[in-house]
């Protein structure tokens, strides 16, 4: 199963098996839930705002590994960020996940890099992204 | 009974390789693999006979005319069917199910009507009921399953009533395998005056059916889960019933008379092929049914029983692995999962030791509910399947779990 380290890194399998951030949020800014059609992953993510700035950020839901290892480093990474940085490290993010830009090194993202070669698993790696996105856009909307 | 071993070499795509390791194909559920006969078919129509059916007088189309038409009958003859009238070629059982929803279910369905469908439908027997519903005002009423995966049939009797228009159901369960009564559930549905519709997808390729004995209105099915091409499919109606049907689709070939303002339409089947057919895909499938009848649909039945029985013991020895639908009376599919790995993580391993099953919901959401899970891993065999592919799989399942435990301190 050699491929499979590649995939399965031992970043991956610890953000899957002790996921960072998960729970719920009550009275947050930005509650949003998305259902993966292709495979019935779903994820919901919670974000409360103090001021511009991320004060907490919690995901549930259920998923395969690739899908709960990128939620549990996503809310690592969008902690304290403003919602301009926030989103600029969603589409920095996907970029990644379409090759189109360099995963950064030293970092836990980095191990996410082994997905691209699957492509039916993109989606399951974007999943958590793309609802805190889509709970920005509400937001900004309210 | 036929040598597995002898049959598996009309199967080029078996001599394949994934990462190095010998193909194990256990989607057929998804779709199943071509034999040579039937890629042969298709390249013989391609290279000599390739033109449009029922409309030219020269040769070419005189005979790819007779080639279709020929492909019909033994289509009938393979399903049972009691007149090739009412032997419509269509996409697939999704386009044959919206077919009968459009056509008859908009014209005959009224508020207060009822349709009756199990809890275990394949999207494919429920989306194009929930619309026919909304425009109708008509209600769907379920059938539930038990916890063994059978369908309550008490409740079936009580759930079909002098409400009931249709009775809908698959025939063999693509998730968990079960097969349903639907001699019984047509019987049932007579009594109350209702129609009934079998989704054979999951039946037609792995059971000998027998319309007639089934005793339903419509039966449809997949050319390319039964050894044929991707893009033709079945649906079987009573030719009483297509007649006072609508059109489905407009346009050429499927009309008498065209005005200006009105037109007229053409007799069975072909009111119902509106436009030109997938041709080639339509005479592959009769020789895909040809290829079958030659093995016996019996011989099938009997070679996937015994390795879905096999399957299930091995599978049932994985500590902890659960098993989803009945333990006996099955088809040759299992459904399962591991607890700690997720059924996408399951056939990714899989995937990297050559073997392919499929994992997530089947098109099956509610089912998923139902049985509290969001999705779930399935192996799905077929005639060309062994034993010793059963085993390699096992032995996969288990490395993958050691390599997922690897991780758990």
């Amino acid at each position: 199963m050699s491929m499979m380290r590649e995939l399965y890194t031992q970043v991956i399998m610890d953000h899957y098996q002790r996921p960072r951030n998960r729970g719920e949020l009550e009275n947050a800014d930005i509650e949003e839930h998305l259902l993966n059609p292709l495979c019935g992953d779903e994820v919901t993510v919670y974000a409360a705002f103090d001021g511009d700035r991320v004060a907490d950020v919690k995901f549930g839901g259920r998923g395969c590994s690739i899908s709960q290892a990128s939620a549990s480093m996503m809310t690592e990474r969008l902690m304290g960020k403003s919602r301009e940085e926030a989103e600029k490290e969603i589409s920095g993010f996907k970029a990644m996940m379409v090759g189109e830009k360099e995963f950064p090194e030293m970092d836990d993202l980095a191990a996410l890099k082994g997905v691209i070669q699957y492509p039916s698993r993109i989606k399951c790696a974007t999943l958590a992204w793309t609802a805190f996105r889509q709970g920005l856009q509400i937001e900004s909307r309210e | 009974m036929y040598d597995v071993e002898e049959i598996r070499h009309d199967f080029p795509i078996l001599e394949r390789e994934v990462n190095g390791k010998p193909l194990v194909y256990l989607d057929n559920a998804a779709t199943s693999q071509n034999p040579r006969q039937v890629i042969q078919t298709l390249t013989d129509y391609y290279e000599r006979h390739n033109a449009n059916v029922h409309r030219g007088v020269h040769r070419l189309a005189e005979e790819a005319t007779v080639a279709y038409e020929d492909s019909r009958e033994r289509v009938a003859r393979f399903l049972g069917a009691p007149d090739s009238r009412g032997l419509i070629f269509t996409r697939g059982t999704t386009e044959s199910i919206n077919l009968v929803a459009h056509a008859w279910g908009r014209k005959n369905l009224r508020e207060g009507d009822e349709v009756v469908l199990t809890e275990a439908e394949h999207h494919s027997n429920l989306v194009p009921w929930q619309l026919a519903a909304r425009e109708t005002g008509a209600r769907l009423r379920f059938m539930p399953i038990l916890d063994d995966g059978t369908l309550d049939m008490e409740e079936a009797e009580r759930l079909i009533g002098p409400r009931t228009k249709l009775v809908s159901v698959i025939h063999a369960s693509n998730v968990l395998g079960t097969i349903n009564p639907v001699e019984r559930l047509a019987e049932l549905g007579r009594r109350a005056g209702a129609l009934m519709l079998v989704d054979g997808a999951q039946s037609g390729p792995h059971l000998p059916v027998d319309i007639k004995a089934l005793g339903c209105d419509f039966f449809a099915c997949s050319g390319h889960k039964m050894l044929g091409p991707t893009g033709v499919g079945v649906l079987w109606g009573k030719p009483e019933l297509l007649e006072q049907m609508d059109p489905f689709l407009g346009g050429g070939e499927m009309i008498r008379e065209v005005h200006l303002d009105h037109s007229t339409w053409n007799d069975l089947p072909y009111k119902f092929e509106a436009g030109t057919m997938n041709i080639a895909q339509a005479i592959g499938l009769g020789a895909a049914v040809d290829y079958l009848d030659e093995l016996g649909m019996e011989n099938i039945r009997e070679h996937e029983k015994q390795l879905g029985a096999y399957a299930y013991r091995r599978l049932s020895k994985i500590e902890n692995l659960v098993l989803y639908g009945p333990d006996e009376d099955r088809t040759g599919l299992v459904s399962f999962s591991l607890p700690d790995v997720h059924p996408h993580d399951l056939s990714q391993l899989m995937d990297e030791e050559g073997i392919a099953i499929r994992s997530g919901h089947h098109c099956c959401q509610p089912l998923m509910r139902r049985l509290g899970v969001a999705a779930t891993a399935r192996a799905s065999f077929y005639l060309y399947n062994t034993e010793e592919e059963v085993d390699a799989l096992v032995e996969a399942l288990v490395r993958a779990r050691e390599f997922f435990g690897a991780f758990v301190r």
